[in-house]
């Protein structure tokens, strides 16, 4: 271990890029969120493993609505990328609003389609144990899109009034690795959801 | 440079630091508005501590009336629905509300000490962390003198716990109060975990960390893992009891057994989690003592993790007697037993620095001393029920009662009295009372071993735990007495114990920076510690800042009166992850009242999940989302914005 030299250091202050607090911060949120689904699969398996008769109870679900959907949130995800690499990087507000007003109009489909989704359900929460696991794994990751839609709404807002800087945009760096994360998980529970009973 | 702003961060000697220039920065101002609104991560964790020991008092109350009960067979002091309530509502305040919250104290308290900062990573964090416990604390303790309890036992097995054969709102209060308190958990849990990437002293590498520090750290990464689970699974219970769903409920495909895994599959690392700071606790409090570095640093900080990494593979041992496939059984019988080996190492390396050591016999050393035999005897009892066939035998049984409890007091309560009789001088600048403290030290030992030992062998001849009463003629009835009598006796040496500590406050010897001339950094700024903690960064060169002179084990050298100044606002130093070079200059928000609104929007959301007043939820919830946005609004003054430089 090389030890520490003494002398006086020029260094940046506060909130920069990778080096802020929230960013180590926001990778523990992930750790624990993902965690939540991790429980939530781990139930969802227990389940079907101890199901009688079929699993899922009407068969594999139709991917009509959710295929399209998954494409949509993983579209809003790149229109995150594209805000935070041609935008804020660049110094180009026109391209940060635009690519975060993309990402929370694609984000609200998502949401809308979800719950037109739900809507269509033959069974409900309270019809069974698949019934109550599909609302329920469906419903934390909703939740966990309104969350994220508010936090790029609140983002969108302080990129407006010019808080974010070509080197100074942390807290655009932290949201967008939760709305990626969101994204991410929302592929485990589609292939868990939707696409495994094809391959049962 | 354009809008970034950089900043020097000049070495000067700690006379040219102003003492009145940082207490104006960093000293939380007085009254109630000080009071809601302190980020101090010392005023926090002095508030974790007495809160904690708060609940201790009440659980050991529970504890005692319990014990009365059971005095004598046949005895009819409690029905045996109030006693359903008295054992969980003991347990709960004991494990969850005590037990974890107590090393959050001292950890709180003693991290950006031992690290040598200023503060925690998230100080606002660590405010809500503190509050959510406490009004977590509340809400469940607002059942009680309802007369709703929860009354499931404290881990809230179903079918018990469904709505079914528990109509009530007592399940609800444990539900809602788990997941409240799990927020709690997780929040200063990522605020650990950040704190140690982030905050510590330029050299502070993670070879040079303080055991506590490994403790807590490996603690604070489980309880990331392992507290969603049963968050989760109190959530789909409450989900069972209000919304018709059927995950546990027998019948209709609902799994009661996966209650089971979900809340061992948290509730054996959060075991661990209770244990491994305390653990720490006892290997930096003992080498001081024994004047000599603890033996085996580096095994002992592996074992410390490797003791977190296995115990998340053994929950299954607390569901032998549930009719898994036998292949299982022995899977986590094996990973249970193995457990066994990093616990010894940490035993060996105690008493190694024991042996090798020149003992200094205060009342912390007869504390850490007697915690490892303690923890000698609750691990040998662990290892003979990890045997699935003695598992068999005594499973539900007082055995087990005695098991979890040499475990739970010896290593967590042992360490905990110990460790304040060791940072009691640091905490208040007074030195807690040493004659008062044998008296205290031996009657907690005696009344200890005289109230539990004997339940090992109640357990033996059968007697079930949680039986509110048993019939005569089975020979339990002399052993039970002598247990009722030692856990009074114990509850005497508590009682010292606290009396101790508020004649000690105020009227103990002065100590002093350094008392026990202990080597950490700690000890190196004044008793009690100014609000900013230290004039100057200190630059840390060795494990041991404060014995390198003696030990002389290199040449190297820890400067800690002459570092970073860093007082153009509350500013503290942010180092790399593993061999903590200066990184960065971090400006670190000062004292605001947005973490108690948080946690007290909560508490109204929690409150109107209970009552299912949607309104409430939703004002709670409005409540919390507006003062979220305010606490988060990137601000100035915190360099969190752009055009930094031009302000």
């Amino acid at each position: 271990m090389a030890d520490m030299a003494l002398r006086n250091q020029t260094l940046p202050v506060g909130s920069f890029g990778r080096r802020a607090s929230g960013w180590f911060g926001v990778w523990c949120v992930v750790a624990t969120e993902g965690s939540i689904f991790v429980y939530l699969l781990f139930t969802y398996f227990y389940l079907a493993s101890q199901a009688v008769g079929n699993w899922p109870p009407g068969g594999a679900p139709s991917l009509q609505l959710a295929g399209p959907n998954t494409v949509i949130l993983l579209l809003s995800s790149a229109a995150l990328v594209w805000a935070e690499r041609s935008g804020a990087r660049r110094a180009s507000l026109g391209r940060l609003l635009g690519g975060l007003a993309a990402a929370f109009v694609l984000g609200c489909i998502f949401v809308g389609i979800q719950l037109a989704e739900w809507s269509s359900r033959p069974f409900s929460l309270s019809s069974g144990t698949y019934g109550a696991i599909y609302f329920t794994m469906t419903g934390f990751h909703l939740a966990h899109v309104v969350v994220g839609l508010l936090m790029l709404a609140l983002l969108f807002v302080w990129a407006a009034l010019g808080y974010f800087s070509r080197e100074r945009h942390a807290p655009l760096t932290i949201g967008a690795i939760y709305w990626h994360f969101v994204d991410a998980i929302w592929l485990v529970v589609f292939a868990t959801l939707y696409l495994a009973p094809y391959f049962g | 440079m354009t809008s970034l702003e950089f900043d020097s961060a000049d070495l000067v000697d700690e006379t040219r630091s102003s003492d009145r220039g940082l207490r104006a920065t960093w000293e939380t101002r007085p009254g109630l508005f000080g009071i809601l609104s302190s980020v101090d991560h010392k005023e926090i964790g002095l508030r974790y501590i007495v809160t904690a020991f708060i609940f201790l008092a009440l659980g050991g109350v529970e504890a005692l009336v319990m014990r009365v009960q059971l005095a004598h067979s046949n005895l009819k002091v409690l029905s045996p629905q109030a006693y359903d309530q008295l054992f969980t509502l003991h347990g709960f305040t004991m494990i969850f509300l005590y037990a974890g919250p107590i090393l959050s104290g001292f950890s709180n308290y003693l991290w950006p000490l031992l690290l040598g900062s200023r503060d925690m990573a998230f100080p606002r964090l660590n405010a809500l962390s503190y509050w959510i416990f406490l009004v977590s604390g509340v809400f469940l303790y607002t059942s009680f003198p309802l007369g709703v309890a929860p009354n499931a036992g404290w881990f809230n097995y179903v079918p018990y716990a469904s709505k079914d054969f528990n109509p009530g709102p007592n399940i609800d209060f444990y539900l809602l109060g788990l997941i409240l308190l799990g927020i709690s958990t997780t929040v200063g849990a990522i605020n650990f975990v950040v704190t140690l990437m982030r905050t510590r002293a330029p050299g502070m590498s993670i070879n040079r960390l303080p055991i506590l520090v490994w403790g807590t750290l490996t603690a604070s990464v489980a309880n990331l893992i392992a507290v969603p689970s049963v968050s989760l699974a109190c959530f789909l219970l409450w989900m069972d009891r209000h919304f018709g769903t059927h995950f546990f409920a027998v019948g209709e495909g609902g799994q009661p057994m996966l209650w089971q895994h979900l809340f061992w599959m948290f509730g054996h690392p959060w075991v661990y989690a209770v244990v491994l700071p305390a653990l720490g606790i006892v290997s930096d409090g003992l080498p001081t003592f024994c004047r000599r570095p603890l033996v085996g640093y580096t095994a002992v900080a592996l074992a410390t993790v490797t003791t977190m990494i296995f115990g998340f593979g053994v929950w299954l041992h607390h569901m032998f007697a549930t009719g898994l496939p036998s292949l299982s059984l022995a899977f986590f019988s094996a990973a249970s037993m193995i457990i066994a080996i990093p616990s010894a190492v940490s035993v060996f390396a105690w008493i190694a620095t024991i042996w090798t050591g020149r003992p200094v016999l205060t009342t912390a050393f007869l504390f850490f001393a007697s915690f490892i035999f303690l923890f000698t005897i609750g691990g040998v009892s662990g290892v003979m029920t990890a045997a699935v066939p003695f598992d068999w035998q005594l499973t539900d049984t007082y055995f087990i009662v005695a098991h979890l409890h040499y475990v739970l007091i010896g290593i967590n309560v042992f360490a905990v009295v110990g460790g304040m009789y060791y940072w009691f001088p640091k905490m208040t600048g007074r030195l807690m009372d040493e004659g008062l403290g044998r008296w205290n030290f031996w009657t907690m030992f005696v009344g200890f071993n005289l109230g539990f030992f004997p339940m090992h062998i109640s357990g033996l001849m059968g007697m079930p735990r949680r039986v509110y009463t048993y019939p005569a003629g089975l020979g339990w009835d002399t052993l039970n007495l002598i247990t009722t009598v030692g856990a009074f006796l114990f509850a005497v040496g508590i009682g010292i114990f606290l009396v101790n500590v508020l004649i000690s406050r105020h009227r103990g010897k002065p100590a002093g920076a350094n008392p026990w001339d202990a080597p950490t950094l700690e000890w190196s700024v004044p008793s009690p510690p100014p609000p900013y903690n230290f004039a100057v960064i200190p630059i840390v060169a060795s494990r041991h800042p404060l014995w390198e002179e003696r030990l002389d084990e290199t040449s190297n050298r820890s400067s800690l009166h002459h570092g970073y100044l860093l007082d153009r606002g509350r500013e503290t130093l942010a180092t790399t992850v593993l061999d903590a070079e200066p990184d960065l200059i971090l400006k670190m928000p000062g004292d605001s009242c947005s973490p108690f609104l948080v946690a007290l929007a909560l508490g109204v959301t929690f409150a109107g999940l209970l009552g299912r007043w949607w309104w409430l939820v939703g004002l709670g919830c409005a409540t919390a989302a507006l003062a979220m946005i305010i606490w988060s609004w990137p601000e100035r003054v915190l360099a969190q914005t752009a055009r930094a430089s031009d302000g």
